[in-house]
């Protein structure tokens, strides 16, 4: 069953289960590190603008991002498009629309993918690997193993599968294609942390003095598990993001077209590209400093909280 | 090694079991069902009927998993409806394999060219200034989606300067005698030097594209494992003992370091074909990935189903003799 593929990739999961947790100075320890970091600082300044963005976009957006302003200089039998001028600095997209506005209140559809997706991936990966972790034996046998065979598939061709399945896509459905192939990397992370936990002296401590195995799991292992998963998320929010993103350049993302989207948008300009280049530059140019956002922050994050980095 | 052999085949094939029933539900689970992914939305309800009898839909999910099962096993998918319309769903695999097969020895061959001296560069420059903007040029290639990437390569280099040729996989006319269906090799094989050279040249933005990822990848490890083997005492051992810089490099620390990154670069390649689906896409590339993005938004089921079926079984299938081939390098594996 194990692949040199998925074990690879269980190697570099399982390299975040830390064991060496005293409790105490860890994340202080880690704080400390992380404010070195210029890496963090630019992807928390890259986040911090694209948070921002996503909450009041619609407000700083200078026009209507679903209104055709620009119809009038718009001919796909021409293929023309609105170029830029006093008020639209960006010009049209192929409705007319002012692209400078969509790409402001895009991002919020483009956060929600990418949180949204990637709490799919986490509260699935959480339920999976607390069952294996927390019971051990057969129970995580079958977890286990249905969890490596999720692995040994590419996470895209996952979501183009998950994707195909639903008949009208929208943005829900785009959200759980993502979502979903994250599952088995949070249940692998999870689970290496529950067995690192079980067998450690605070939870023998509780057990001995009859905490019911339910609170030990919730209140004595998983609150100790849980660093590496945050490490782990900030990066599934980038390959959720570009994964979407790929999706709807492959024609099976959302096709509710009421509020903008990133990934929609380049989508949408795919087959202007050659004369109206501009059009897929701004979105793609979008996700990039997005997706290298999370992937900085989580990259600086990962280097902060290993034990082995600590003095 | 005889018993870690048969171990290793027996679970490729439990995983492969295991893929084709995920396939088998999966088909079941599109909109539809079977019978409407292959007659489509305007069926009239006898003809449903008929072609579900013809499939055994009214026999229990056990018979007709069985029955899924033979006809894979005898390669009979059924006939493409898109791609390549009433020609076998398994002759667009094979007759698209020997492309993709090319394009990703070309990634490959892109990353690890660009990536092993590299990542040995910035790990002897620890902290420098092309240290640094190495790791930043490999963060931006992880963060780019491959397709704007090899948008904006084509953009460049086809549209705007016009080096290079912006899609497909040979120039129309030119007449190749084909041999392996390798194009590159054909024309070397066959003397036909410049239908060989223009193969080459429709090669060399795609595995650009396409070898982005492996290069971030690759380089990252070859730095990290170098700068680990450089601080191990047999390398000082080395330099003590007055050996040139050169001997170092070479014998001492490249080829101690380059054992886990020959690793990543197995599975990278294993991984290569989800990029491989959007990078064809943009070049026009007739391979397998453009083959399984149109058989996706075409709903052509047939060829998908040989597609992934193919492509999945391909990638256990490496991986296990990768697997066997490091159990043969090193005996510690084996008894693992």
């Amino acid at each position: 069953m194990v692949t040199t593929y998925s074990r690879a990739r269980k190697q570099r999961i399982d390299a975040l289960v830390t064991t060496d947790d005293d409790g105490t100075s860890l994340l202080k320890d880690a704080w400390i590190r992380l404010k070195a970091s210029p890496l963090f600082w630019v992807g928390a300044i890259v986040i911090g603008i694209f948070l921002v963005l996503a909450i009041i976009g619609p407000w700083i957006a200078p026009h209507d991002p679903g209104a055709q302003l620009l119809i009038g200089q718009t001919s796909r039998a021409r293929n023309e498009i609105a170029p830029g001028q006093p008020g639209f600095p960006l010009g049209g997209d192929t409705q007319g629309r002012d692209l400078f506005s969509r790409l402001i209140v895009g991002a919020r559809q483009t956060l929600l993918v990418g949180i949204l997706g990637t709490l799919i991936g986490l509260v699935g990966g959480l339920v999976l690997g607390l069952l294996a972790g927390a019971f051990g034996g057969w129970v995580d046998s079958v977890v286990m193993r249905v969890v490596d065979v999720m692995l040994s598939i590419p996470s895209l061709l996952l979501a183009i599968s998950i994707g195909a399945l639903f008949t009208n896509p929208n943005l829900t459905s785009v959200i759980v294609a993502v979502g979903i192939p994250q599952i088995p990397v949070f249940a692998r992370l999870l689970r290496g942390q529950m067995l690192a936990q079980r067998e450690s002296d605070h939870v023998l401590a509780a057990r001995a003095l009859g905490v019911k195995p339910a609170p030990i799991v919730f209140r004595h292992m998983l609150p100790n598990s849980i660093s590496p998963v945050i490490v782990q998320s900030t990066l599934t929010v980038a390959i959720v993001i570009l994964d979407a993103a790929a999706l709807s350049f492959l024609g099976l993302g959302s096709q509710d077209v009421s509020q903008p989207e990133w990934g929609q948008m380049l989508g949408e300009a795919q087959d202007r590209i050659d004369s109206y280049p501009g059009l897929a530059f701004w979105p793609a140019g979008a996700i990039v400093i997005v997706a290298l956002g999370f992937t900085l922050l989580g990259e600086s994050l990962r280097e902060a909280i290993d034990p082995k980095n600590r003095r | 090694m005889l018993r870690y052999t048969v171990r290793r085949l027996l679970q490729l094939v439990l995983v492969l079991l295991v893929l084709s029933m995920l396939l088998f539900l999966w088909l079941r689970s599109l909109p539809g069902g079977p019978v409407g992914a292959i007659l489509g939305d305007r069926a009239t309800p006898q003809r449903r009927e008929e072609l579900a009898k013809l499939f055994g839909m009214d026999q229990p999910v056990i018979v007709q998993y069985l029955k899924f099962l033979g006809r894979v096993l005898q390669g009979n998918f059924g006939q493409s409806t898109q791609v390549a319309p009433g020609t076998p769903a398994l002759d667009v695999f094979t007759q698209r394999f020997g492309a993709t097969i090319e394009l990703a020895i070309g990634a490959m061959i892109f990353a690890l060219v660009l990536g092993i001296p590299l990542g040995y560069l910035a790990a002897k420059r620890r902290g420098g200034v092309a240290d640094n903007s190495f790791i930043v040029f490999s963060l931006v290639g992880i963060a780019v989606p491959v397709f704007f990437l090899a948008f904006l390569l084509k953009y460049l280099f086809a549209v705007k300067w016009g080096v290079l040729p912006p899609s497909g996989r040979q120039t129309p006319g030119i007449d190749a005698t084909r041999v392996t269906g390798f194009f590159v090799l054909d024309g070397l094989l066959t003397r036909e030097f410049d239908a060989s050279w223009d193969a080459f040249k429709h090669l060399i933005l795609p595995s650009i594209a396409l070898g982005t990822i492996p290069f971030a990848v690759i380089f990252r490890m070859t730095r990290s494992s170098v700068l680990e083997v450089q601080g191990e005492d047999f390398v000082r051992t080395a330099e003590a003992k007055g050996l040139t810089n050169r001997t170092i490099r070479d014998r001492h620390i490249l080829r101690n370091a380059m054992l886990p990154v020959i690793t990543v670069t197995g599975l990278q390649t294993g991984a290569l074909l989800a990029g491989a689906v959007l990078t064809e896409k943009v070049f026009g590339f007739p391979g397998i990935g453009q083959a399984l993005s149109i058989s996706f938004t075409q709903k052509d089921w047939p060829v998908v189903q040989v597609l992934i079926l193919a492509a999945a079984a391909a990638f256990v299938i490496i991986n296990t003799i990768v697997d066997l081939s490091y159990a043969l390098a090193d005996p510690r594996i084996r008894t693992r």
